[in-house]
Parts: structure tokens; C-alpha cells; sequence
């Protein structure tokens, strides 16, 4: 079984966030990068899978910085990695064209990805990569398993609910959080993480999809409590329902 | 920051992985361990099988071989979230002494089992009359045939009940031309008869870390057991401080960073007056200071390391690097339990158990006064050291 895990180096969340200079950016200063949550899971669940069918499992990221997040898959058990070192900012579209230059080159059977990114929370690159390959896909999902020449997968649904699906391999999943524990990086594959293959895959980007207008830290919403009696809170509410508007 | 662009790639990874791990798994055992004086063996166990506790010692020897800075940058993750919990690390301690001057049938020996964290290490130096005065230890070690008969006892021996292997320091020359000769360090097993240890209980700080008195009593130890050069005991401890006082740097550095991030976030969401701790003046200088004072003594610690990691420990620029970052440590941590008032006093918080484990700092390993008497020595040309270097000034 050859599993693809798709993997993020994404800004942190106990990141700072300052808007840069242009208005149209995150100052980079602020930011520490790490491996995207999400997809922390979905290369635990895809080592899980290599270590039970046998096979390999190989990590994608796309930007120009990864190194470190690919490093830290390869020493948590991925056997092989590949860089596609082009930036695609806020652009999920992009990413997805980059990942899927890597992956027509390649033979595979299921492909894993995080639900989404911890930065901008889209959570479209897996399944706009799934659509340019014409691959059946699941998101959010919370048990994976293969059965025969299919993946069962259980995936999280509104209100509590769990949804299960089978899906014709080969196919995409995005994880959600929770799939698993993540195994801890041990000192061991840190030291094997030298000798596995970390190739870059160059492509060149047929232009952004997403154009960014304008980034800024939304006005604060203050809260009120309303003291006083009874009769002097309601005339107060009144008042205020009144000046916004409503009434 | 600098630190970022001296450390190599898997230094970083080394310090994330620990990171990680400590963040995980220390809260599970933290309190537990603390208010029971309980040493963390399962802890230890997880820490030894991701590699983290043989980070140092070298690859023939079973060890990670990843170098005197990586165990560091491990030993800061560590400390940042818990000081007692983070001593599972100073479970090798010992193994340098074995490293540094050990036979080769020594280190094959007795350095693998550390490295995987299936046997302790202790190392034998203080006793009630001798801590910083290492020349006034009186545990005798007489010749008998091929074997040494030791006799004496020690002190606040770090992991001293739990340790399989005593790293002994004892006079082999009862009466040297010179206080400081005539000593020779032994490596004593568990069992060995007449080898007691005793816990010692209720200390202020660092309580998950073992502490123990340790007594012999015509302890028969082999003449190969001798470790290094008969005779050569005080220089080897000298040698082996050197080194270890490195890690306790950054222990300093680890749990100031731990406390400053504690009272950081406590700042922001802790309102006094309608405004939060941190929009006053009084709180912010706090933090400025706290956090500027973790960087230079991280730097101090970071340049230690690097001495080590590329040659030999250089004996000024550790002692420098001891002195500063555990001063720093008891004024962060001390601002910072102060940053958290009545709550930090009161004792629920990890800040109040890092009051009280950051203490230590500042007596094992060297007390300040040694630190700073040893910074003056290397000044003034007594040890080897880089601080020797003292330029005229050109208008004096």
C-alpha cells in the first residue's frame, strides 16, 4: 500500500498576528512555523496504515520553507518526502495544483490529508486536489480502515452524528483531529530522518486564484451588563434595541 | 534569534521533540510527583525508549551520540514545564565522570544501560561536613590486596536510593602533601554489601527527584572499579563540574522561561482596577525585564554549550553561564509567583512549585559563591579559560 500524506508548515497558533505593512499581509516576524495540527494526525494514520498493510508512505508539502515540517514526518516514520519549495500564500487553488503535479507522477492508493489548516481554516486543498484527480474523497473523518480494494471511513457530522462511507481506492481522506494519538518524534527518528530521501519537485504555478484585498484585525465587540432594577434595566434595553436600530 | 541560527536543524528537532513531549506527558505526573517526593520511573521509561535520556552519550556506548548541546536544549524543554519531573534527565548523571576518564571495559560496560535508561547513575561527591569544599571529604578508601575497602558517607546524593551505579569520590592518601591530592574516584554497584542509601525526604524544591544519603561501610570495591587516574580524584571532579554545570544552565534557563510564560498569560487575563495586569506599568517593566534577562542567560548557557559541544568545556565561560542563568531563574521566578499574587502564595500553582524548585540552582552543582569565585579565577589566569584574555586598556 502506498500512502500520500499532504502536510503544511503553517504558522503556529500561539503565533502573534500583526497585519504587515502592505495591508495585504501577516507580518512573517510574528509568526513561528510548525507542522499544520491536523495533519499531524493524518501522517499518524498513514504510518499506522504502512505499519499494518506494509508499504510506504511518502509526504508532500508545498512551500518554499517546509524543510522542517517534512523532516519531523520523515523522523515520525514517512519513508520518503517531497518539496514543491513554490509559495502559494492564501491561495488553497494553487496548493492543490502543486500537489497534484506530484502526485500524477506517482502511484498511490489512498491519499491523507489534514481537515484543514490551523492558519486559514479553509479546509480545501484535500478535496480540490481530489476533484483535479477525479478521486472519491471523505473529510472530517474519524476512523479509517481498509477493507478489500475499499476504505471504510467514519466521518464527523453535525450535531454529534457520524456518517459511514466506502470509498473505491484509489481515494482521498481529510482527517480531523482526534483520529489518533500521534506518536512523540523520538531521538531515533530524528537520526534515521538523515538518510531518507527529501527531493524537491519543481513546478511552476499558473497564477493565483485568490486575490487578497485587504487583511485587518476586526473591531473588537464590546459587551454591556445592564445594572439597576428591573424597570431601570428594561427602559435601558429599550433604549439601546432603539439606537441599533432594531425596534 | 541567535540561538536559532547556531543550532543545527536536528538540534531544533531534538528541542521540538522534547518540547512536545514534555508538554504531554509532564502535567499527567507533575503534582503527583511533587507533593509525594515520587520518583517518575514510568516517566523515565517513555523519556529512555524516544531517546532522551542517552541524548549525549555516544553511539559505541549505546547513546544517541547527538552531543553535549542537544541533552541541554532537552534538559530546557524539560525544566520549562517541571524542574523535578525534568531531573528523569540527571539520570545518567555520573556517566560524564565514567566518559571523560572511564576505561574502555568501564564505558562498555556501564553506559549503555544508561543511555537506554534501564539502570541510575549517581555521583558520590558531598558529604555532611564537605559540599563546596571538596577537599575536606573524609570517605577513606585503603588498599587491600586488588580491592579498595571504602568507608564514609555522603550526602544529598542526587538519585543516591535509586541508583544501580555510585560514582565515588574518596581519599586514597590519607595524608597528601596537598589537601586537594590523594583522592580517586570509584564506581561502586548496587548491592555491593555495605553500601546503604537512605532517601531523604521533605526538601524544598525539586521533590520528584530523588535525594538520598548514602553511607559505606567496608564497601569492597575492586581495584578496576577505580575510574580515571588513582590519585587524580579532585582534578576529575573539577573536569566533570565543568561539564555537568553546563546542563544546569539550562535548567536555570528552562524554568525561568517555564515561570515567565505562566505569569505572561496570567498578566493578560487577570483584571485588577477594570484593566488587565499586563496594561499596567509596574507589570510590564516585570516583563520586559524577565523576558530579557531568560535571553541573556540563554545566550550565556547556548555559549557554553557550544564551547563543549566543539572541544572541551571551557571551566570561565560555564561558570559564567551557572552563575548568571540561576540568578536570573530566582528573579524571574520570583516575579513571576509575584506577577500571580495571593494564587501563586498560596501553593495550587506550578509557579509556586517553581519557587520552590528554581531554589536549588543556586547551591548544587556549585553554589553562586563558587560560580563567581570561579569566574574570577578564570580572569585572573587560574583556570584555562577564554576570560584569561583581558586586554589593556589603551588609557589606563
Amino acid at each position: 500500500m502506498r500512502v500520500f500524506v499532504l502536510v503544511k508548515h503553517a504558522p503556529s497558533p500561539e503565533s502573534t498576528l500583526r497585519v504587515g505593512a502592505d495591508g495585504k499581509s501577516v507580518d512573517p516576524v510574528c509568526l513561528t512555523y510548525d507542522i499544520n495540527d491536523w495533519d499531524k494526525y493524518a501522517v499518524e494514520e498513514a504510518v499506522r496504515l504502512k505499519e499494518k498493510y506494509g508499504g510506504e508512505v511518502v509526504a508532500v508539502s508545498v512551500g518554499v520553507n517546509c524543510d522542517a515540517t517534512l523532516k519531523k514526518c520523515l523522523a515520525m516514520g514517512v519513508d520518503r518526502a517531497v518539496k514543491v519549495p513554490v509559495e502559494a500564500g492564501f491561495d488553497p487553488y494553487q496548493t492543490a495544483e502543486a500537489i497534484v503535479d506530484v502526485l500524477r507522477g506517482e502511484r498511490f492508493d489512498i491519499v491523507i490529508s489534514g481537515f484543514m489548516s490551523q492558519d486559514t481554516n479553509n479546509a480545501l486543498v484535500g478535496v480540490l486536489a481530489a476533484a483535479m484527480l477525479d478521486l472519491p474523497f471523505a473529510t472530517a473523518v474519524v476512523e479509517l480502515s481498509v477493507e478489500g480494494d475499499e476504505v471504510r471511513a467514519v466521518r464527523e457530522i453535525e450535531g454529534g452524528y457520524r456518517e459511514e462511507v466506502f470509498l473505491q481506492l484509489p481515494c482521498l481522506v481529510t482527517v480531523q483531529s482526534g483520529i489518533n494519538e500521534p506518536r512523540y518524534v523520538s531521538i531515533m527518528g530524528i537520526k534515521a530522518a538523515r538518510s531518507k530521501e527529501l527531493r524537491e519537485h519543481v513546478v511552476k504555478l499558473r497564477g493565483p486564484s485568490v486575490f487578497v484585498e485587504r487583511i485587518y484585525v476586526p473591531p473588537t465587540r464590546r459587551a454591556e451588563i445592564l445594572k439597576g432594577s428591573m424597570p431601570e434595566v428594561a427602559e435601558k434595553l429599550v433604549e439601546l434595541i432603539g439606537s441599533k436600530g432594531v425596534i | 534569534m541567535l540561538a536559532d541560527l547556531v543550532l543545527s536543524e536536528e538540534q531544533k528537532s531534538i528541542r521540538e521533540a522534547a518540547r512536545e513531549f514534555a508538554e504531554r506527558e509532564f502535567p499527567k505526573y507533575a503534582n503527583e510527583c511533587d507533593r509525594e517526593e515520587k520518583f517518575p520511573l514510568d516517566l523515565l521509561k517513555k523519556a529512555a525508549e524516544l531517546g532522551f535520556v542517552g541524548l549525549h552519550i555516544p553511539e559505541e556506548y549505546g547513546g544517541q551520540g547527538m552531543g553535549i548541546l542537544a541533552y541541554c536544549l532537552a534538559v530546557e524543554e524539560f525544566w520549562r514545564v517541571d524542574g523535578g519531573l525534568g531531573m528523569i534527565l540527571s539520570t545518567t548523571f555520573g556517566s560524564e565522570m565514567l566518559l571523560m576518564f572511564g576505561s574502555e571495559e568501564q564505558k562498555k560496560k556501564y553506559l549503555p544501560p544508561l543511555a537506554r535508561g534501564e539502570k541510575i547513575c549517581c555521583a558520590c561527591f558531598t558529604e555532611p561536613q564537605a559540599g563546596s569544599d571538596i577537599a575536606g571529604i573524609r570517605t577513606r578508601a585503603e588498599k587491600d590486596g586488588d580491592y579498595y575497602v571504602l568507608n564514609g558517607l555522603k550526602t544529598f546524593i542526587t538519585n543516591g536510593s535509586i541508583a544501580d551505579y555510585y560514582v565515588v569520590l574518596a581519599r586514597t592518601d590519607p595524608n597528601p602533601p596537598k589537601r586537594n591530592q590523594g583522592m580517586s574516584v570509584f564506581i561502586v554497584e548496587r548491592g555491593t554489601p555495605g553500601l546503604e542509601a537512605r532517601k531523604l525526604t521533605d526538601k524544598l524544591g525539586i521533590r520528584a527527584s530523588d535525594t538520598a544519603e548514602v553511607s559505606f561501610k567496608d564497601v569492597m570495591v575492586p581495584r578496576g572499579n577505580i575510574v580515571g587516574v588513582e590519585g587524580d580524584g579532585f582534578r576529575q571532579a573539577m573536569e566533570f563540574f565543568n561539564l555537568t554545570r553546563i546542563h544546569t544552565a539550562f535548567q536555570a534557563v528552562g524554568i525561568a522561561q517555564g515561570a515567565f510564560e505562566l505569569a505572561f498569560e496570567y498578566s493578560k487575563s487577570r483584571e485588577a482596577f477594570e484593566k488587565r495586569l499586563v496594561d499596567f506599568q509596574a507589570i510590564r517593566e516585570k516583563l520586559a525585564v524577565m523576558r530579557t534577562k531568560i535571553e541573556a542567560a540563554r545566550l550565556l548557557a547556548l555559549q557554553a554549550g557550544v564551547a563543549a559541544d566543539r572541544g572541551k568545556p571551557d571551566p570561565g565561560l560555564t561558570a559564567m553561564a551557572k552563575y548568571f542563568a540561576a540568578r536570573v531563574a530566582q528573579s524571574v521566578v520570583s516575579e513571576a509567583l509575584q506577577i500571580h499574587g495571593g494564587y501563586g502564595f498560596m501553593g495550587e500553582q506550578a509557579v509556586s512549585r517553581m519557587y520552590r524548585d528554581v531554589r536549588v540552582l543556586e547551591i548544587y552543582e556549585g553554589t553562586r559563591e563558587v560560580e563567581v569565585e570561579l569566574v574570577a579565577r578564570a580572569l585572573l589566569g587560574g583556570l584555562p579559560s577564554v576570560l584569561g584574555v583581558v586586554r589593556k586598556h589603551p588609557l589606563r
